[in-house]
């Protein structure tokens, strides 16, 4: 349990620290900015109680915000990707899985559990994110192409990373 | 209540999300000047527009009074303009009002929402940045006074009305030239409100005419009332005195937006006096 906490809290200062040095530097005009920090909320242990999860999800996008100085729009992107991981978790995964306490890391889940979660939550949180930082339906289509571009991105990104600190461990999913 | 509960704790998700979602687009909201900006004006454009749309028919309903009040306009202007015309001679032509004529520029709106029940009343006019409306303006009718403009959408300008608390309207009477500001105070009638800050020696009789001084958004010499009460003692050495409005604020149509054009130089001259002073 201690170990789990450490481990979360490094991930949680290393990935923040990462975007606000280096991430936030890179992308592509304002058409494409990567947020990988999201993977703090995607590889919080499975078994967290909703409550948690959203007060953690919700300090993870402010503390990204004090550094973007956009109070609450990290915060309100990260509220619906709880939202989208618990929606997903709940459809997923068997029940003694949900109440392992495990990480719902690449190496214990396989990719063909691993790729849609983390696409689908991407995407989920960068409509959140854009519609609230764009704030307005007008001009839609640069909207939609900065979602698309930017959700590209970051998905390659974490993919990269998860790549980079892959561990195979006892497979929780049996296919 | 038991299922209440249970229902509430079956989705616990869903209710935490909208708990902290609403908490954080409330912070998105409050803190950051440009989605807040996009938050007034977009909600601006949507009441605007169902007030716009109301209008339409309610306009209907008082269009006979419109016109009266309209041809009576056009048959003063072209009155003055009759005494302009038919005037040969040298020595009539008003050499000091010269300057005036292109200082101001009118721009006609139409009200689309009004409100004189209110602690503090405001204005929609149908006219926004689009039409070069900008913050701060005056505005007027052809019987006076009406308010200041407070905030612009492209398509719509909302305007804090004479009857709120806040506007102070700087007036002169006419007889005696002495000015002092015109608020509406604590009325809770819209056809009257309170001159302040009339030194105690100025005599004033019921009935005389109350002119806008020029010092501010407003030309001069536009008609704002007729003092209806004096000797109203406010404890200090002024005076206040009561007025009786000559616009109908209930029965507002058709209003002047006035944008007066040296204001900026006038302004950036008296600042200039300030620095000195300090």
């Amino acid at each position: 349990m201690g170990r789990v906490f450490v481990v979360n809290l490094v991930r949680f200062i290393v990935l923040i620290a990462a975007q606000v040095v280096l991430f936030k530097n890179m992308g592509y005009y304002n058409l494409a900015s990567p947020f990988p920090y999201i993977l703090i909320v995607f590889l919080l242990p499975i078994g967290t109680p909703n409550f948690i999860l959203y007060v953690l999800s919700f300090l993870t996008g402010l503390t990204v915000d004090a550094f973007y100085d956009s109070i609450g729009l990290h915060a309100s992107a990260c509220t619906a990707l709880a939202l989208f991981r618990i929606f997903f978790h709940n459809i997923t995964l068997d029940v003694d899985v949900k109440n392992s306490f495990e990480t719902p890391a690449l190496g214990n889940m396989g990719t063909k559990w691993y790729l849609p979660y983390i696409a689908i939550g991407t995407f989920v949180h960068h409509l959140v994110l854009f519609h609230m930082e764009y704030f307005s339906l007008s001009n839609y289509a640069n909207t939609a192409m900065t979602i698309l571009f930017s959700s590209i991105f970051t998905i390659l990104l974490i993919i990269l990373i998860s790549i980079l600190i892959y561990k195979r461990k006892s497979r929780l999913l049996s296919n | 209540m038991k299922n209440l509960w249970l229902f509430l704790v079956r989705y616990n998700a869903f209710f935490w999300f909208i708990l902290f979602f609403v908490a954080s687009v409330l912070l998105v909201v409050r803190h950051n000047r440009f989605q807040r900006s996009i938050f007034i004006n977009s909600s601006n454009v949507l009441v605007g527009s169902i007030y716009d749309h109301l209008n339409s028919w309610k306009s209907y309903l008082s269009l006979e009074e419109t016109n009266k009040s309209l041809a009576s306009e056009n048959a003063r202007l072209r009155q003055q303009l009759q005494t302009l015309l038919l005037q040969d001679g040298v020595d009539s032509i008003a050499i000091s009002d010269s300057i005036d004529f292109d200082r101001y520029r009118f721009t006609v709106a139409e009200v689309v929402n009004n409100s004189v029940h209110q602690k503090s009343n405001f204005i929609t006019l149908n006219k926004g940045t689009n039409d070069g409306v900008e913050k701060g303006l005056g505005v007027i009718t052809s019987t006076g006074v009406v308010g200041i403009v407070l905030n612009v959408s492209p398509h719509f300008s909302t305007v804090q009305s004479l009857l709120h608390p806040d506007t102070r309207i700087s007036v002169a009477l006419d007889s005696t030239n002495v000015f002092g500001s015109l608020v509406w105070g604590n009325n809770i009638d819209p056809q009257f409100a309170t001159i302040k800050d009339i030194p105690n020696h100025v005599v004033t009789k019921k009935g005389d005419k109350v002119v806008t001084s020029g010092f501010s958004l407003f030309p001069k010499d536009i008609e704002v009332g007729r003092v209806s009460e004096t000797d109203i003692s406010s404890g200090g050495s002024f005076l206040d005195i009561q007025i009786k409005l000559r616009t109908d604020f209930s029965n507002l149509h058709h209003v002047y937006i006035v944008k007066d054009l040296y204001e900026e130089e006038k302004n950036e001259l008296e600042d200039m006096t300030e620095d000195n002073d300090g």
